[in-house]
């Protein structure tokens, strides 16, 4: 029997502009949903923004003044997280990789990890809750806050750190130990180096995570009003995500508070985004400097 | 004496066999290539000599791998001091993310030498062993990356025999280089005989022919074949020796 070779080629093409066509949907879509719900924010949010809104407390009621208090406490929280998360992360994910040999402590371990990574953050928050506030004393405070939030970042870090790692070529591993060095030493001048663009932008990638959180901080740190910055690191302090969860459901005036809370979102939002493009300027700047030193 | 041995040698990566009964004997101060299609186990024997294969897990290995006389498998080796006994060089270029000179100096201040002046002359008379000080002594502070990959695979060899060891080991060093900067390499391997004893795993028949006095025939993980270099390309005693030589497969 002949084979039809001009049906062949017609009907490869009819396949390839369905294909082209349901791809191009999916990805308009996907653009659409991205673009409305940022315009969205920007839109109802733009107009309460300004230099006061990001520099006063909240007066009236939240309902006027602006989220200062909201912003440091988010920094605070973010900051003392990583200190906690990333060099325990970091730790972690060095022997996990460097260390352990393959085997079944290490397929736990990394099983456990990954569960972690699964747990709803509420579940971290009531953890916090009961062990950094009440069992070891530090009240809700942003030392618990902090703590809490690293627990939730931790996986994160391990795991984007053991990728990075796990990217360095084996090769520079065994020039390093064939000439004496210990694994230490291979880890630390060699391969840690190599890695570290890629490690620093997991941990930025994390502290994007971290940001927007709510749960987590419910019972550990946030503040519901509080008109003051922190003064040390076991005061409460207001956080961006809990701030706009207040200032919508349980505000004095939620109608009037309605414009701030949009401001609150765009502020959140741009932050994030400030941390990802950070995330990217830095992965750059040191994979340039890896290869000069 | 013999400068590296292995008797009886079996290695089995889990349940496979990759090395099947290897005796073999170098001499000290030749070069030995080690050639076979891809898989039959040229590298697993090679990384035998510096414990490299201990990095993989699950792996299990019996008979005796020697080096002076001594089986570096025995209890009691420490594997960081037997590993600056030899050097090793691999495919890909793959130079440290630190200058020129400290690429060099590296195998030095890992093995807690300090001196400055010592560190230096060591760093320049290796490179120039290398012959490659003409080309880098402008820009011994600038990144290794800044060389050309020839360029980077010398340097690999310089950072390899700065601690002097008296083996180094060659895993396919010239194929990911161009012909100018294999030539080199090679012309390289032939002075550096003089002083260490080589083993170089190659692909390249004639790589082979040109630079090593002995030839290693693997095949499936069995050593087919071992002899002087000119009788194996011209008068091989194994039919299958003479047909991977020829290329009527591998
Ligand atoms: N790390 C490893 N884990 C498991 N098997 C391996 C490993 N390295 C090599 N092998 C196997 O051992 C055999 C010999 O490999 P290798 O020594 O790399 O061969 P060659 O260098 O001659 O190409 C191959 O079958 C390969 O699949
Ligand atoms: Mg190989």
């Amino acid at each position: 029997m002949a084979i039809d070779e001009n049906k062949i080629t017609r009907s490869k093409k009819r396949n390839q502009s369905i294909a082209f066509c349901v791809f191009a949907v999916i990805g308009f879509l996907i653009v659409a949903i991205l673009v409305t719900v940022l315009s969205f924010i920007v839109i109802k949010g733009i107009g309460v923004i300004n230099w006061d809104f990001i520099t006063k407390m909240p007066e009236d009621g939240m309902t006027k003044g602006g989220i200062y208090p909201a912003i440091i406490g988010t920094l605070c929280l973010v900051g003392g997280s990583m200190i906690f998360a990333f060099p325990i992360g970091v730790m972690a994910a060095i022997c996990m990789n460097e260390y352990v040999k393959d085997g079944i402590l290490k397929k736990i371990i990394k099983q456990m990890t990954n569960n972690l990574s699964g747990v709803p953050s509420i579940v971290f928050g009531l953890f916090g809750m009961a062990l950094f506030v009440n069992k070891l004393g530090f009240g809700d405070s942003i030392l618990a806050g902090s703590l809490t939030l690293g627990l939730l970042a931790l996986p994160v870090v391990i795991r984007t750190t053991e990728e990075a790692l796990k990217a360095v070529d084996d090769t520079f591993r065994h020039a390093s130990l064939g000439l004496g060095a210990t694994t230490w030493q291979t880890t630390r001048n060699v391969v840690l180096p190599i890695a570290f663009p890629n490690i620093i932008t997991g941990l930025i990638l994390s502290v994007g995570r971290v940001s927007g959180e709510t749960a987590p901080i419910l019972f550990t740190v946030a503040a519901y009003f509080l008109p003051k910055l922190p003064t040390s690191i076991f005061d409460q302090a207001m956080a961006l995500p809990y701030h706009l969860y207040v200032l919508s459901t349980s505000g004095t005036n939620i109608e009037e508070s309605r414009p701030i809370a949009y401001g609150t979102a765009l502020v959140l939002i741009i932050i994030v985004l400030l941390t990802n493009i950070l995330a990217n300027i830095l992965r750059k700047y040191f994979s340039k400097k890896v290869k000069m030193n | 004496m013999n400068k590296l041995e292995s008797k009886q040698v079996n290695f089995y990566y889990g349940s496979s066999h990759a090395l099947k009964d290897i005796n073999l004997a170098i001499e000290a101060n030749t070069v030995t290539a080690l050639i076979g299609p891809s898989g039959c186990g040229k590298s697993t024997y090679l990384r035998l000599f510096n414990r490299m294969n201990d990095l993989i897990s699950d792996t299990r290995l019996t008979g005796e791998v020697i080096i002076d006389g001594v089986n570096i498998y025995k209890k009691g080796i420490n594997v960081d001091n037997l590993r600056k006994m030899t050097g090793m060089v691999f495919q890909k270029p793959n130079p440290f993310p630190k200058s020129i000179f400290e690429n060099v100096a590296y195998g030095l201040r890992v093995n807690g030498i300090t001196d400055k002046k010592f560190i230096e002359e060591r760093v320049e008379t290796t490179i120039k062993q290398v012959v490659l000080w003409d080309e880098v002594k402008d820009k011994l502070k600038k990144s290794a990356f800044e060389l050309s990959g020839g360029q980077q695979q010398r340097l690999c060899i310089a950072r390899a025999m700065a601690i002097q060891p008296s083996v180094i080991l060659m895993d396919e060093p010239t194929s990911a280089l161009d012909p100018i900067s294999t030539s080199k390499v090679e012309e390289l391997i032939h002075e550096l005989k003089t002083k260490y004893t080589i083993v170089i795993v190659t692909h390249n028949m004639q790589q082979a022919a040109r630079v090593s006095d002995h030839t290693a025939f693997f095949y499936l993980g069995e050593l087919v074949e071992y002899g002087v270099t000119k009788q194996i390309f011209t008068n091989p005693n194994v039919e299958r020796t003479q047909n991977y030589i020829t290329g009527r497969f591998g």
